[in-house]
């Protein structure tokens, strides 16, 4: 089936500068009294539903410095592997789970996300994906916003088997999307150059 | 509230030739910051077309008023007052609802409220410089505020920035997340700065241009600038039955 051709372009992305925390965290940047909390601080509540996780982040430059200044957002299934998403078509996601979550870095460069581990969800073949996280991130210096994911170090045998990380080429490269687990945290270094990159993805 | 039709389609792929590279070395903080090897592309999957979507209801009254949401009672930020209004499309030139749009910029005189900025220009005492609100049915969106000032940057020794509003939108689907900038029409500096030039193609950089509209214009209180945004579209075809029968 032909599909049609888009008819405009997209607005071109521009970076999102050294004072990205004005616009999207302010409290965090002491800008207090304009939005009563930072979005995306609070993924879960009491009632959510699923093994609460915490995830610890971090991302380097090509000196291998921490970087400080960026905003990181995730997105992820409910523990049933359901989106909290109108465009979602398999029924109705936990309704005490935002799956959505944006955090700064605290003062040694870690983005902490206090989460659930997400259940599975298909890939369009049918097949299912190992749990997963998508990540955005956004800085000064990041011309357009990166996109990968993070699959949890625990799930050997959902990894072994996801469509996506059996079918990168350079299979050494698998290890820098897999976040290993210590007690109930997942620590996921994110490295932009060098021998350690990040696999991206264009998607 | 209109009942909207779930998206349930892939999106286009994104022409990465529109957007600038990682790899921009006029705009020196690329240099270490970009990526090196090629993006990896893959079949969306749900957690590519599903995304978080927001609703009027959590917008606070001023959210949309920059003028106001930082300011003592009774008084109000310093500097040219403008209206930034416009459409959020997608690529197939359909208005795109309930998107929450978030913005954020410098005072008139072109100073940050962060304790990183050692501008000279002075803070405003009644600005904080964060606004947001989500498009309407239509894919519509204003807010009010004061026309930024242009401020120097450390890249080269005598960079400055145009006056320039930072935008971030949300789609619908987690990979139409876009943040970009704004500027004003007629601005001098637009065609000198190292981070507009990051964008290669001079069709493309026009688009983030606001042009002024005198007839949005509110007489004796502000001046309307217009910005349209385009985010990905979404195909329509027999992708999503597919999905669907999983
Ligand atoms: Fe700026």
């Amino acid at each position: 089936m032909v599909q049609p051709l888009p008819r405009l372009k997209e607005t071109p992305s521009q970076t999102a500068g050294p004072y990205v925390h004005i616009g999207l965290t302010p409290n965090y940047c002491e800008i207090g009294g304009v939005y009563p909390e930072d979005l995306g601080i609070r993924m879960v509540n009491e009632k959510t539903k699923g093994e609460r996780i915490t995830v610890k982040m971090r991302i380097f430059d090509g000196t291998g410095s921490v970087i400080k200044d960026a905003v990181i957002e995730i997105w992820q299934a409910d523990a049933d592997g359901l989106y909290n998403s109108p465009s979602e078509p398999r029924g109705k996601a936990d309704p005490n789970f935002t799956g959505w979550g944006r955090q700064a870095s605290d003062e040694e460069g870690v983005f902490t996300f206090e989460t659930i581990k997400p259940g599975r969800v298909p890939f369009p073949d049918g097949r299912l994906q190992a749990p997963h996280i998508s990540l955005w991130i956004v800085a000064r210096g990041i011309n357009l916003g990166l996109q990968t994911r993070m699959y949890f170090g625990d799930e050997e045998k959902a990894n072994a088997e996801d469509p996506i990380l059996t079918r990168l080429e350079h299979q050494n490269r698998v290890p820098t999307l897999i976040a290993p687990r210590s007690g109930n945290t997942y620590h996921f270094d994110i490295h932009l150059q060098g021998e350690k990159e990040t696999v991206f993805f264009d998607v | 509230m209109r009942n909207i039709k779930p998206e349930l389609g892939g999106f286009f792929q994104r022409d990465r030739s529109w957007h600038p590279p990682a790899f921009a070395p006029g705009y020196k903080s690329t240099v270490v910051r970009s990526p090196q090897r090629a993006p990896i592309a893959f079949s969306h999957t749900l957690s590519e077309i599903t995304g978080p979507v927001f609703g009027h209801s959590m917008l606070g009254e001023l959210d949309n008023d920059l003028t106001v949401n930082f300011a003592r009672p009774g008084e109000s930020a310093i500097g040219p007052r403008i209206i930034v209004y416009g459409k959020v499309l997608d690529e197939n030139a359909r208005p795109v609802p309930n998107v929450l749009v978030e913005f954020w910029q410098a005072n008139a005189g072109g100073r940050y409220r962060h304790k990183k900025d050692g501008y000279l220009a002075p803070l405003d005492p009644n600005f904080g410089g964060c606004g947001r609100t989500v498009t309407d049915e239509d894919g519509n969106y204003w807010f009010r505020t004061v026309q930024p000032g242009a401020y120097p940057w450390p890249n080269g020794i005598n960079d400055w920035r145009p006056a320039h509003i930072h935008f971030s939108i949300f789609g619908h689907g987690f990979v139409q997340r876009l943040i970009t900038q704004m500027y004003f029409e007629g601005d001098p500096m637009i065609w000198r700065c190292p981070i507009v030039r990051t964008i290669p193609d001079k069709r493309a950089i026009e688009t983030l241009i606001a042009k002024l509209d005198m007839e949005s214009t509110v007489p004796m209180d502000a001046r309307a600038y217009k910005f349209d945004i385009v985010l990905r579209g979404r195909r329509q075809t027999m992708f999503e039955n597919k999905l669907e029968g999983n």
